[in-house]
């Protein structure tokens, strides 16, 4: 029997499935780089993550919204890892499950599953587990370079803690740093820092958005004008006011800047659909980040920042509309 | 080297499988019986003007333009007409259709057979018009536009470049190709009669990067003519379509709702141009073309010359049959043509390709939920969005809606749902969102 | 501390007051003047806002009943809340309402699954104004249902509903509102809005294909084929480009069943008590 249907007759091979692997083959470089810099713990936080996300979405499917089991297109495995890669590598397990619960079924399915869902699951994981325990989140052990066990279970402060209470000039307090007491620069590039397991190695991250752009997965604009945002305003900042605490290389470089930039903001779902619309959204993003590290009680703004942008996405959506064709702009 | 040209907006690089580029062109030969319709361009049916039971010879005139916007229809078999009625054509719909039984091969005698090239242009802006329109020309890329029209200048227009569309952006596809290829001079020559008749200087023979053979006859061959060159363009789907052409050439953009003369342009087709050849030098009415059977689904893909009217069912056993399994038929390309339900319909003047597709191949995958990547509008050549247009249609909102979001412009090349990774059938919205925008 | 108290309080009652002052001026200066007679009419109105009366909405058709005269009245029809909704109007306006047939939409098709079975697989977009775009549909009838069920999703009042085994919509006559948004969506008009007997019985030929018979049966088996036995019946039963067609207003207690009975292929559908 022949069979009928509209053109176009032939399609792409792409399909959600395999730009989710893509992905998640992005986000190899940085599983690698925390499970070098923080041993079996990474593991098991990734591992318990990515579990939990999966299972939750499956019970989701099957039991409450009664539809097609979405887990097969690997959408909950990324925001798993996503979610891990947002914690320090001494989160309990159970916090994690809870962290996995809000962003599958709180932050994802209660919207209506992939594709529906107004802010980034992962990020509303972290961030719900932030501020419920904020005493185990912000526990950073220090990096243990190659190492399976953290040898001294020794904790520290982050690049962007800091960078927080900078000391400047007269002041005298113990638990106030100073520039030298910075990571250097390396170091944070390559990862040997403290943080959150995922945030910590630029060079990977980075790999991931290299392997992304070449995929054709998303396209450069959104990291680009994130990070360019970032480090034009905290340029600004330092060189004006000369503080220290703005200096603009590490902020760039440490915090969740990178894997935000290149991971959650990115995001589909959660991000405009035009080109225009994505670099407004990211201009934003990058200011918003720098407003809450430089003049908020928190360190770290990329989640917010995130998140906080997630919610104008539709109304980016219907402002920053393409040019038609003929149409004269 | 050369700056390669393109247009900007959108567009994508589906699989060319031009696997009959290298066919040269073979005769079909005739079949037992040619179903004619009258109808084969945009516009009004032809006035029929033969009787059932009236010999007719190749060439001979049976359908005559009914007004300015329709065409004639010529025979393109010699003998006896034996049914004047309503066949079920391609789609599965009825049209109006002149059955010629075959019998012999007999030219009516104005045409010149000889492969001589004509190449003095000795007749008057009006002469050529004349013969265009009396040739039944209509623009063979597949829109159907009777060719007299954009063949003659509206008043207060003026036109100063015509340009050729030897693009054929469609995977496949091999026809015009091909047609550049042996026929080179021709073409030529046929631009330079247009460009008589709407008084215009220069001609630009478009042709994509991906057909070398092509490129490299034309351009030797424009060495020796004045006005006329060739262009090399990047390949890129839909590029073949008037607007994107447009753009790549000149770099200016139509307006919505303009036609190319309001931009000095005229795009023919390499075939239409060719025709307009055989028309003025020849006296050769429209009555063959080349069209490529192609696919997966059958066993000697090639290139034919085939008379109008052929039913499509002959044409694949030209070809060697059928192959098991085919379950797509497809008239024209795989990204814009028709899936056919009924193939013992014919062959029109439009036809570019007959492509026959196995199950695996070409089935329709599942559409799963979007997930806003927006692939839809970064590929769509016409700067529209169709997720928000499908929105927009399955919300069956206000058509004031789809008119805001300009889904009249839709080109309906196919590009979004092409690239859509959750094999969401956008296309299909937009061309419901086109009914009930016309509908009001 | 008191002063405090007392500054807080000020600066808070200040604003709370300007804000007001401002609600009352921005909405003393936009205000919509809205007509007494037209506000009670909306109250009335099913606020289905379908369109169906030939207006924009509920909101507009109220406006058009309160403008109207007894002559443009009467011409005015709410098809959703029917005879009940229009004699309140009619006793707002203070005019008489003239008694309205009830009436049902009918599908003008009887091409089902096993009548015409599928000749092709169609693959797109389950919608019929795609279809019928492309081709003549699945059972090759050009004129028939394409059994794709746009109709359903354009019924707003759940009359419609798809029957899996006949691939048909059924229409249930006891919630139809005559509204004739399926008339509208129909890219074949299969629909027809026919009034119902007084004893709510319906007859009507359900084919609207217009191939001569021949060529219409080898599509399906319930084509009607223009073999004018039912004009033979009721002269007022016109036939032309082969289909019949049964007026409105013919007598469907005296000929129903006879004219139902009498057509060789079945094309002449004859139901009583369609309002049960």
């Amino acid at each position: 029997m022949l069979k009928i249907s509209t053109n176009p007759h032939m399609q792409t091979t792409r399909n959600t499935k395999s730009i989710m692997l893509d992905v998640i083959v992005a986000l190899v470089p940085a599983i690698i780089a925390s499970v070098l810099f923080f041993g079996a713990d990474a593991l098991r936080v990734i591992l318990i993550s990515i579990t939990s996300c999966v299972f939750f979405e499956y019970l989701a499917c099957r039991y409450w919204l009664k539809i097609k089991n979405s887990t097969t297109d690997y959408s909950a495995v990324i925001t798993g890892i996503l979610l891990a890669f947002n914690l320090p590598s001494t989160m309990p397990c159970w916090m994690i499950i809870i962290g996995s619960f809000m962003a599958i079924i709180v932050a994802k399915m209660c919207f209506g599953g992939i594709g529906c869902n107004i802010f980034n699951p992962a990020l509303v994981g972290r961030v719900f587990l932030f501020i419920s325990f904020p005493v185990q989140m912000t526990v950073w052990p220090n990096p243990h370079f190659l190492s399976l066990f953290s040898p001294d279970g020794a904790t520290g402060a982050t690049t962007l803690r800091m960078l927080k209470s900078m000391k400047t000039s007269g002041e005298i307090s113990s638990d106030m740093y100073t520039i030298d007491e910075l990571p250097s620069y390396l170091d944070m590039f390559l990862g040997n820092v403290g943080g959150c397991i995922g945030e910590i190695s630029a060079l990977a991250l980075l790999l991931g958005l290299a392997y992304m752009l070449w995929r054709k997965v998303i396209t450069w604009h959104i990291p680009f004008y994130y990070l360019a945002t970032v480090l034009v305003m905290t340029s600004i900042l330092y060189y004006t006011t000369g503080n220290t605490k703005f200096l603009p290389m590490a902020h760039l470089l440490s915090g969740g800047l990178m894997l935000g930039a290149i991971f959650m903001a990115t995001d589909y779902t959660t991000s405009p659909m035009t080109i225009k619309g994505q670099i407004i959204f990211a201009i934003c993003c990058g200011f918003l980040t720098v407003i809450i590290r430089s003049f908020s009680a928190y360190p770290e703004g990329v989640s917010f920042a995130i998140l906080i942008m997630n919610a104008f996405v539709p109304l980016i959506d219907k402002y920053a509309v393409q040019r038609y064709y003929g149409e004269k702009k | 080297m050369t700056r390669k040209y393109t247009f900007s907006m959108g567009g994508i690089h589906p699989d060319k499988f031009k696997i009959t580029s290298n066919c040269p062109i073979e005769d079909a030969g005739l079949p037992e019986m040619v179903y004619i319709p009258v109808k084969q361009h945009i516009g009004s049916s032809a006035k029929i003007m033969v009787n059932k039971g009236d010999k007719v010879k190749v060439g001979t005139l049976i359908a005559d333009a009914d007004g300015i916007v329709s065409s004639d229809v010529h025979s393109s078999v010699s003998g006896e007409v034996i049914k004047i009625e309503d066949v079920a054509g391609s789609t599965g719909y009825e049209e109006k259709m002149i059955t010629i039984k075959v019998e012999g091969d007999e030219w009516e005698e104005s045409i010149d057979r000889s492969d001589k090239i004509i190449k003095e242009i000795n007749f008057t802006p009006e002469e050529i018009v004349k013969k265009i329109r009396e040739a039944g020309i209509v623009g063979m890329g597949g829109a159907g536009y009777p060719t007299p029209i954009k063949t003659s200048l509206p008043e207060g227009k003026k036109a100063d470049i015509l340009i050729v569309n030897g693009i054929e952006c469609e995977p496949f596809l091999t026809a015009d190709d091909r047609l550049m290829v042996e026929r080179a001079e021709q073409i030529i020559i046929g631009a330079r009669i247009i460009n008589k008749a709407l008084g215009i200087q220069n001609a630009i023979i478009a042709i994509d990067e991906n057909k070398p053979n092509a490129i490299a006859t034309l351009t030797a061959l424009c060495k020796l003519y004045i006005g006329v060159n060739v262009r090399v363009c990047k390949t890129k789907y839909p590029q073949g379509g008037e607007k994107q052409l447009i753009k790549a050439i000149t770099g200016k953009e139509l307006p919505s709702g303009k036609l190319p003369f309001d931009m000095g342009c005229v795009v023919q087709n390499v075939a239409t141009v060719h025709a307009v050849y055989e028309a003025v030098m020849k006296n050769k009415p429209l009555f063959e073309r080349i069209v490529t059977v192609s696919g997966d689904g059958i066993e000697y893909p090639s290139n034919y010359r085939v008379r109008v009217g052929t039913p499509i069912s002959y044409l694949i056993d030209r070809a060697g049959g059928m192959n098991e399994n085919v379950s797509k038929i497809i008239l024209g390309g795989p990204m814009m043509g028709n899936a056919i339900v009924n193939h013992s319909a014919p062959t029109t003047k439009l036809t570019s390709g007959v492509l026959l597709f196995k199950e695996d191949k070409i089935s329709k995958k599942e559409a799963s939920a979007c997930i806003r990547c927006g692939k839809c509008t970064q590929v769509c050549p016409a700067g529209l969005r169709p997720f928000a247009i499908k929105q927009a249609v399955v919300y069956s909102g206000p058509t004031d809606e789809l008119r805001k979001l300009h889904a009249g412009d839709c080109i309906e090349c196919g590009c979004c749902a092409y690239s859509c990774p959750a094999n969401i059938p956008l296309l299909d919205y937009c061309k419901i969102a086109k009914q009930e925008i016309r509908k009001k | 501390m008191d002063n405090l108290i007392l500054l807080n309080t000020l600066i808070l009652g200040s604003i709370g007051l300007i804000s007001a002052l401002v609600l009352y001026l921005v909405s003393k200066k936009f205000m919509v003047e809205t007509d007494e007679t037209t506000v009670k009419i909306v109250e009335i109105l099913p606020q289905a806002n379908c369109g169906g009366c030939g207006k924009a909405g509920c909101a507009d058709f109220a406006t058009a009943c309160a403008k109207a005269d007894a002559d443009v009245f009467a011409n005015l029809y709410c098809p959703v809340g029917g005879q009940k909704v229009m004699q309140k109007i009619a006793e707002i306006k203070g005019f008489e309402v003239a008694q309205k047939a009830q009436t049902t939409a009918v599908l003008l098709c009887q091409g089902t699954c096993q009548n015409a079975p599928a000749k092709v697989v169609y693959e797109a977009v389950s919608s019929c104004r795609v279809a019928n775009r492309i081709s003549s549909g699945q059972s090759g009838c050009p004129d028939g249902c394409l059994r794709l069920g746009d109709c359903i999703k354009s019924c707003k009042f759940g009359a419609l509903s798809l029957n899996e085994e006949t691939g048909l919509p059924i229409i249930d006559s006891t919630k139809c509102v005559s509204c004739g948004a399926c008339a509208k969506v129909c890219p074949r008009g299969l629909f027809e809005i026919r009034p119902v007997s007084q004893n709510g019985s319906i007859v009507y030929v359900a084919c609207r294909n217009k191939q001569k018979g021949a060529t219409a049966r080898k599509n399906c088996k319930s084509a009607c084929i223009a073999c004018m036995k039912c004009s033979k019946i009721n002269d007022s039963i016109k036939v032309e480009n082969n289909i019949s067609y049964i007026p409105a207003d013919i007598d469907v207690e005296k000929f129903g069943s006879e004219l139902a009975q009498n057509c060789p292929t079945g094309a002449i559908v004859y139901r009583e008590n369609v309002r049960d």
